[in-house]
């Protein structure tokens, strides 16, 4: 008979490995999935995993792999500063929302104004504009005790209403004969976040979520508050004797976390989404959470998870498109890679021990 | 920069050309903002898709992407359609409008079709369907059927074609009925099943009895069944399961015949850019059966109207018609030109409440 039994520390090997098993199982899973529907599971896998890195258009998926990576990355990064401490932000996706209106706003108020200072600017007001949404959970929950789950998580609904009111009010292209949507930013050189090489999808957000992981390993290996942070998350009484402030904490996760969404939000409307539409936002912020627990709060970890992650994105396009997989298939597929990994994290705590069953 | 970007464009170029040989079948593709499945919007697109591949047989090979997102990721699906060798890809949705001019401003070579947009290309056209005439029959019999004067109606974005056909249906519920009042619930989506029966279930506890919706989903029809005594009217597609109570009538969306239209002019190598804006005339527009829980003489007078737009005698915007604010828009007899119904964004006289913005 097969027993668990708890390790005293979690396993470091397991810890890395159960991502890896995690894929594969969902693979396994997935496989399963697309062979129940009729279509052929090794031509699915490979489409989906093979197809954006080395298939015959590469050349155009691979940039796109960094243009779909790159948010998630920048948004998981700040979050997992949160959740290490057991701050939950699960509201980035308003966050993100607000940062591509405060960004976008600035650009669109400047306008036709043309001036290397514009861009500077809009990124200044993306940060800040996550960052105050994120403030508001902080403040609350510092002053009323409120939770800051449901705060944040509410918020994103808020957020999604200010989003619609602005494509349709303020920000709407005057020159859009009525039509929702503000104008396309792409064609206004000054607020555009362009491709900074051609053909490689490297924009300033990219540039944004490498420095945005970098910054992350040092904070968390190398600086006092990073280390307040992990121990707040693994010992939360001991964290208090060493000195550390919780409120303090509170604000400077939210926030981070708050201004890196917002920063994702800037890049994506003034760059690969180029206008505030009303169904701008995707669920970014909410993949970052997967992102960030598979990456296991590691910033090295959520680089190759984001990854990891718009691969499945893009190669779960190319998929339905080409072997008419439905788009539900897709999503569940994702669905599964977080549910099989939360399931083999077991793993990392127990071990498994066969037992010899006893005789009563 | 420069090199580089040369390269891109060779590799495209490449990849355009290798497909193109690799295959002498026309390549269709279709790319959708709900779920193939949604018995409504998207679904009367898939419908026309599959009429191509029957009306073509082994000439046409078709593909689509389904519940794709308007923005970004549109963009990539899009474009994705391009490289792996489509002829001739229809986007459609509105907020479709800008990734398809950004894609097709990179492939010259590829036709593009958005339905319900204003942007085009020497590679890009427009279509769309004058669903309004089919608001207007629906009013008309919306103003006859209802006996709390109360008719809900389900919006889902502020754009011109939603702000329409609210004007086209109250215009002509109100010419029967001088007592109707229109309450209009914006579910800022096309399709949501639980946002619409929430919506739907608003207004009848408000006393409509009637429910025109112009989001996709058939949640409004079951949610009106449930309360029992509603009316309601097929969006999109024919929504027959609703028979004969309380769907009573529908607008149907049929895109075949121009699906099949185009992919023809592709194969032909006729296709040129153009703006469509087909009705009932064309048959872009249908208006489903009428059941029998509308009184005959309803029914006849409803298609009486239908008609008289088929053969143009009757045009739905036709004045005297005031502005909500009171100020004049069309004179006794004039009708509406397409350049203000195509940018409509104020209601006429007599409805309340503001357009949200």
């Amino acid at each position: 008979m097969l027993k668990l039994e708890k390790r005293p520390q979690p396993s470091r090997l397991w810890t890395w490995v159960t991502p890896l098993l995690a894929v594969v199982i969902t693979m396994l899973a997935g496989g399963a999935l697309f062979a129940a529907l009729g279509k052929d599971p090794v031509e699915a896998i490979a489409t989906i995993f093979w197809q954006p890195l080395f298939g015959e258009f590469a050349f155009y998926y691979r940039p796109q792999l960094l243009i779909k990576g790159a948010p998630l990355i920048l948004i998981a990064i700040g979050l997992s500063l949160g959740f290490r401490a057991g701050i939950w932000n699960i509201g980035a996706e308003g966050q993100y929302i607000v940062g591509a209106l405060t960004g976008a706003g600035v650009g669109l108020a400047f306008y036709p104004t043309e001036s290397v200072l514009i861009f500077p600017l809009m990124v200044l007001a993306g940060a800040l504009g996550g960052w105050a949404w994120a403030m508001i959970p902080a403040v609350l929950k510092l002053r009323f005790g409120t939770n800051e789950i449901l705060v944040s998580l509410m918020l994103v609904y808020v957020a999604e209403q200010l989003l619609a009111a602005m494509a349709l009010g303020p920000m709407k292209n005057p020159e859009g004969m009525g039509f929702p949507g503000s104008r396309n930013l792409r064609q206004y050189e000054s607020a555009h976040n362009a491709e900074l090489i051609t053909g490689t999808g490297m924009h300033w957000g990219v540039v944004a979520a490498f420095i945005a992981v970098i910054f992350a390993y040092v904070l968390l290996t190398r600086h006092s508050l990073g280390y307040h942070i992990r121990l707040t998350g693994q010992a939360p009484r001991a964290a208090r004797f060493a000195g550390v402030r919780p409120a303090r904490l509170v604000l400077v996760c939210l926030g981070t976390a708050g201004a890196l969404a917002g920063l994702a939000g800037m890049f994506e409307v003034s760059g690969p989404a180029g206008q505030v539409s009303i169904d701008f936002n995707v669920g970014y912020g909410f993949t970052a959470i997967i992102v960030a627990f598979l990456g296991r709060l590691h910033p090295l970890g959520i680089l190759l998870a984001g990854l990891l992650m718009a691969l499945t994105y893009i190669g779960g396009e190319i998929a339905q498109s080409n072997m008419g997989l439905p788009a539900a298939a897709i999503q569940l597929f994702q669905g599964m890679l977080l549910f099989f990994l939360l399931a083999v994290d077991v793993l990392t705590n127990y071990r498994i021990r066969l037992a010899r069953r006893e005789v009563a | 920069m420069k090199l580089t970007h040369l390269l891109t464009s060779a590799a495209l170029a490449l990849g355009l050309a290798t497909t193109a040989v690799a295959q002498d079948k026309t390549k269709v593709g279709f790319i959708y903002v709900g779920p193939i499945g949604d018995g409504g919007w998207t679904y009367e697109h898939d419908k026309g898709r599959l009429a191509i591949e029957e009306h073509f047989g082994d000439q046409v090979e078709t593909v689509y992407q389904e519940s794709v997102p308007e923005g970004a990721d549109a963009e990539r699906a899009i474009t994705q359609m391009a490289l792996q060798g489509a002829d001739l890809i229809f986007t459609t949705s509105f907020g479709f409008m800008e990734p398809t001019v950004a894609v097709a401003e990179k492939f010259p070579n590829v036709k593009f079709e958005h339905a319900t947009g204003y942007k085009t290309l020497p590679n890009l056209s427009t279509y769309s369907a004058r669903f309004y005439e089919g608001r207007a029959v629906q009013g008309h019999i919306a103003g006859k059927m209802t006996k709390s004067n109360i008719v809900g109606y389900i919006a889902s974005f502020p754009i011109p074609e939603v702000i329409r056909g609210i004007n086209a249906a109250y215009l002509h519920a109100k010419k029967v009925n001088p007592e109707i009042e229109f309450k209009i619930i914006w579910a800022y989506t096309w399709f949501d099943p639980a946002k619409e029966a929430d919506a739907a279930t608003a207004l009848i506890e408000q006393g409509a009895d009637v429910i025109l919706q112009h989001t996709d989903s058939t949640a409004p029809q079951a949610a009106a069944e449930k309360a029992g005594n509603v009316i309601t009217f097929g969006q999109a597609s024919d929504m027959a399961e609703y028979k004969p109570l309380p769907r009573v009538s529908s607008i149907i969306d049929n895109w075949s015949p121009y699906y099949i239209a185009r992919t023809q002019a592709v194969i032909d190598g006729t296709w040129e850019s153009q703006q469509v804006w087909q009705g009932i005339d064309k048959g872009m527009v249908e208006i489903g059966e009428i059941t029998d829980a509308v009184p005959a003489d309803v029914k006849d007078e409803a298609l009486a109207l239908k008609q008289a737009m088929a053969e143009g005698e009757y045009h739905p915007f036709t004045g005297p018609i005031n502005r909500q604010d009171g100020s004049a828009w069309l004179a006794e007899g004039e009708v509406a030109d397409d350049g203000t119904l195509l940018g409509m964004d104020f209601y006429v006289e007599g409805i309340s409440g503001q357009i949200p913005n």
